[in-house]
């Protein structure tokens, strides 16, 4: 009971204030009034609301936007789409180009070209031309002591690096290659090691490689963005472009991606579900609370003649404005969670999304109406003189 | 008296001994399947890595350079150094065997297909590659099966046009039959069930092999009959292994010659991708592992992402249900403030009444923890079958742990609350003013 109401002020004085200041309908005064003198109850309430909500966002945030963030992880497996002259010939000149314009600036296609060349010995090694600056982006896992800096330098792979110099000691010796009869001196800026097919060859720059050899890229290797779906689409699009060119994905990392995203995803769907539903029911234990321990307040409008429904309605819309204001605080708060995940485990902060809101707070608005009108619905039954007597 | 208390509250307060009861059942259940879900989704995703093929590759020691360009190896077929197939089966007598899912060993070797139908060109040279399909293997006694099934699950076999038959099969591994790249089965015209002629053989085309690599261009065969093409029976150019790894970390890169004995034991018995391959060398004679760099690099990153991410919403889980186990106690408690005034009215001190009220909140967590244990481990049972099809195991010793948890939350979410209701005047309550 409102014990505390008239200390710091006479009946009187607050009958004038009341009086004089700006009309409040008794509805919207019964609303407020009842926040502000159990404001302790209200603020554990609200502070339920708040915490459900917050989680609740950050958790629909992060499963919306981890796939994203995943997707960039996988990009670092390299090209998805490789596109290569039909029988081994050349692409056109204008291939990269229109590659590019194709899948926008922010696509990385590297060009690749080959050709084999003779060693001083006479071993046949293979000599691939591409654009450095590329190659370094798209190939993550390239382990390379030194990338070249000038044209005449060459990335040379561990296993090749025994053949092409004679000496024992390889660094830094300038080596000679031949293509045709046309000889070409190289110096090796640094060893490539990965483990696969690029440690027996050497690696030249494009302009170089072509000045030397005539031979044009008959590869591009592109890691395209997106979802499965969008890849595909730039593959027809390319290959529409590009008539003369294979196009084909690399179902290793296509594949690959699809089956760990996948069970991510499903398994992050599962995490967030559960905490979703724990928050609710954390909310719905304390406004049952709350509610139910407002019984008396209950008892009293009803003693006072309030019909069912202004009493029902009191109670709703106080969930209700709850609700509310408790879905827009924890969303913020949750988006602010969201990003702080985003940036610990993926170094990139989460985007906020908006269209996540309308969701929080219907369900908040939902959960804390459930929970005033199941007590309601319990304590209607009971008659009001009993609840005041304290039985 | 006090033991009694505490059971007629029970008895006679049973519906709301339920709800708070329900409350951290929930709580300790999603408490329980999350951490459990969360400790095994390393280990689950790391298999799911394995989709994208083998992270190590065995090569012979001495082996001369690969001349290879699309997929064509111009280097001499009888050139260079080859592995020893009858080594093979020992990579399962490695320190790690259990975290080796499978090996492929290959052997390219160049053909001459001579076909009717190549119009211009009587006779072609086509790479030839031997393998193992799904072969049955023994060491010591120990029983399994591997090959390209397993290394390389992106491999799909076909009737060509997509579609899916069961007369278009993986060749058995002692058969002489065949798989036909796409691009070439295409360029030769043939389908599943022709023969083609190769050095000499009629052999039978079992399927279309769809890889969207070279191999879409070349002839996939059993390593047998690869080997009596080449001519060297028992040879293996070279054998990729799908291994179960630990990220890297600084201990993976140190080179172990350079280890002291502690630190070399500690590096040998870790499922790093070097350590592997430092055993998969020790036991194949002079043969040479090497990571590859693609899969193995980058795995490490995406597996300590997502476990990352999954200790993070773990954690978000365990706030949530410790929130909820809370409100539901305090909220028990709180009504409750005219018992507590009635008792203090009779003379007891809060010491008593704070044992009472926790003495219950006990028991509801030991109740509740049980019950949401066994609920929690169904859970994670659940959503390992669902997902990764396979069991996630609990830990017999996050019982304890679990129910550790379920008390201190459920202390510390009663303590607040019954803090209050102590220290609530007495008349107050009684009057039922509060």
């Amino acid at each position: 009971m409102s014990s505390g109401a008239g200390a710091l002020h006479t009946p009187k004085q607050v009958a004038d204030r009341r009086a004089h200041g700006p009309h409040v309908s008794m509805f919207a005064r019964m609303l407020l009034r009842a926040a502000v003198l159990r404001r302790r109850r209200a603020a554990s309430a609200l502070l339920a609301m708040i915490v459900a909500a917050a989680v609740a966002t950050a958790m629909m945030n992060l499963y919306v936007d981890v796939q994203a963030k995943l997707r960039t992880e996988f990009r670092n497996y390299g090209a998805n789409v490789v596109i290569v002259g039909k029988d081994g010939q050349s692409l056109p000149a204008d291939a990269l180009a229109k590659v590019e314009s194709v899948l926008g600036p922010k696509t990385l296609a590297v060009p690749f070209s080959y050709a084999v060349a003779r060693a001083h010995n006479g071993q046949s090694v293979v000599v691939v031309g591409t654009d450095f600056t590329r190659a370094r982006q798209l190939n993550h896992w390239w382990k390379v002591s030194h990338w070249p800096d000038a044209p005449s330098e060459a990335l040379v792979g561990m296993r090749a690096a025994a053949v092409v110099s004679s000496q024992a000691s390889p660094n830094r010796q300038p080596f000679e290659l031949t293509f045709q009869g046309k000889a070409l001196q190289l110096l090796p800026a640094g060893m490539l090691q990965t483990g696969a097919g690029e440690d027996s060859r050497i690696y030249l720059d494009q302009f170089e490689f072509q000045n030397w050899t005539g031979v044009a890229p008959s590869t591009i290797e592109v890691a395209a963005n997106g979802t499965a779906a969008e890849v595909e689409t730039s593959i027809r699009q390319l290959a529409a472009l590009l008539p003369a060119a294979d196009i084909r994905p690399v179902r290793q990392i296509m594949e690959g991606e699809a089956n760990v995203l996948n069970k991510t995803r499903a398994t992050l769907y599962a995490s967030a579900t559960l905490v979703v539903l724990t928050s609710a029911l954390c909310v719905l234990a304390t406004l049952i609370g709350w509610v139910f321990d407002r019984r008396r307040d209950f008892a009293i409008m009803k003693a006072l003649g309030a019909s069912e429904r202004l009493v029902n309605g009191f109670f709703a819309a106080e969930a209700a404005a709850l609700g509310v204001v408790g879905a827009i605080l924890g969303f913020f708060i949750g988006i602010g969670v969201a990003a702080w995940i985003g940036r610990v485990n993926f170094h990139a902060p989460v985007v906020p999304r908006f269209g996540v809101f309308p969701y929080v707070l219907a369900g908040s608005v939902a959960v804390a109406l459930i929970s005033a009108i199941l007590p309601i619905e319990l304590l209607r039954r009971v008659q009001p003189a009993i609840i005041l007597r304290g039985e | 008296m006090f033991p009694r208390i505490v059971y007629e509250s029970f008895r006679r307060q049973a519906r709301r001994k339920l709800l708070a009861g329900i409350a951290i059942t929930l709580g300790v259940a999603v408490a329980t399947a999350m951490i459990a879900v969360a400790t095994d989704i390393g280990d689950k995703i790391n298999r799911e890595l394995r989709s994208y093929g083998a992270n190590l590759v065995v090569t012979p020691q001495e082996d001369t350079l690969d001349v290879e360009v699309g997929g064509v190896n111009l280097k001499p077929p009888s050139d260079g150094a080859f592995l020893n197939e009858a080594d093979l089966p020992k990579i399962r007598g490695t320190f790690w065997h259990h975290n080796i899912v499978g090996f492929s060993p290959m052997l390219p070797v160049t053909v001459k297909i001579n076909s009717s139908q190549l119009s211009a060109v009587s006779s072609q040279d086509v790479a030839l590659v031997g393998t193992y399909f799904n072969k049955s293997l023994s060491f010591g006694k120990e029983e399994f099966s591997t090959g390209v099934l397993i290394t390389h699950p992106w491999w799909k076999v076909s009737c060509g046009d997509d579609k899916e038959s069961p007369s278009c099969t993986w060749p058995a591994d002692d058969s002489r039959k065949v798989l036909l790249g796409e691009r070439l089965a295409a360029k030769l015209g043939k389908k599943p069930g022709d023969t083609i002629e190769i050095s000499g053989r009629r052999l039978t085309i079992s399927g279309i092999l769809s890889t969207g690599a070279a191999e879409d261009d070349q002839i996939v065969a059993p390593l047998s009959l690869a080997q009596e093409i080449l001519g060297k029976p028992g040879a293996v150019r070279r054998v990729y292994v799908s291994a179960l790894t630990k990220p890297q970390d600084a201990l993976a890169v140190r080179d172990p010659k350079t280890m002291t004995p502690e630190v070399y034991d500690r590096w040998y018995c870790s499922p790093y991708v070097q350590s592997i391959a430092y055993q998969l060398q020790e036991v194949i004679p002079h043969s040479h592992a090497e990571q590859i760099r693609q899969v193995a690099q980058n795995e490490g990153t995406v597996l300590s992402r997502i476990k990352g991410l999954m200790l993070l919403v773990t954690l978000a889980a365990l706030f949530a249900s410790a929130l909820a186990v809370s409100a539901a106690m305090a909220t028990a408690i709180f009504e409750r403030r005219v018992e507590v005034g009635l008792m203090k009215a009779l003379g007891a001190g809060n010491l008593v009444v704070s044992a009472i009220f926790f003495a219950e909140a006990l028991l509801l967590a030991l109740g509740g923890g049980m019950v949401g244990f066994s609920a929690g481990a169904w859970l994670a049972r659940q959503i390992g079958r669902s997902i990764f099809n396979s069991q996630i195991s609990i830990e017999p010793v996050l019982f304890p742990i679990i129910m550790t948890i379920a008390v201190f939350v459920t202390f510390a979410g009663s303590a607040a609350a019954i803090r209050r209701a102590v220290k609530f005047d007495p008349v107050f309550a009684l009057r039922g003013e509060g």
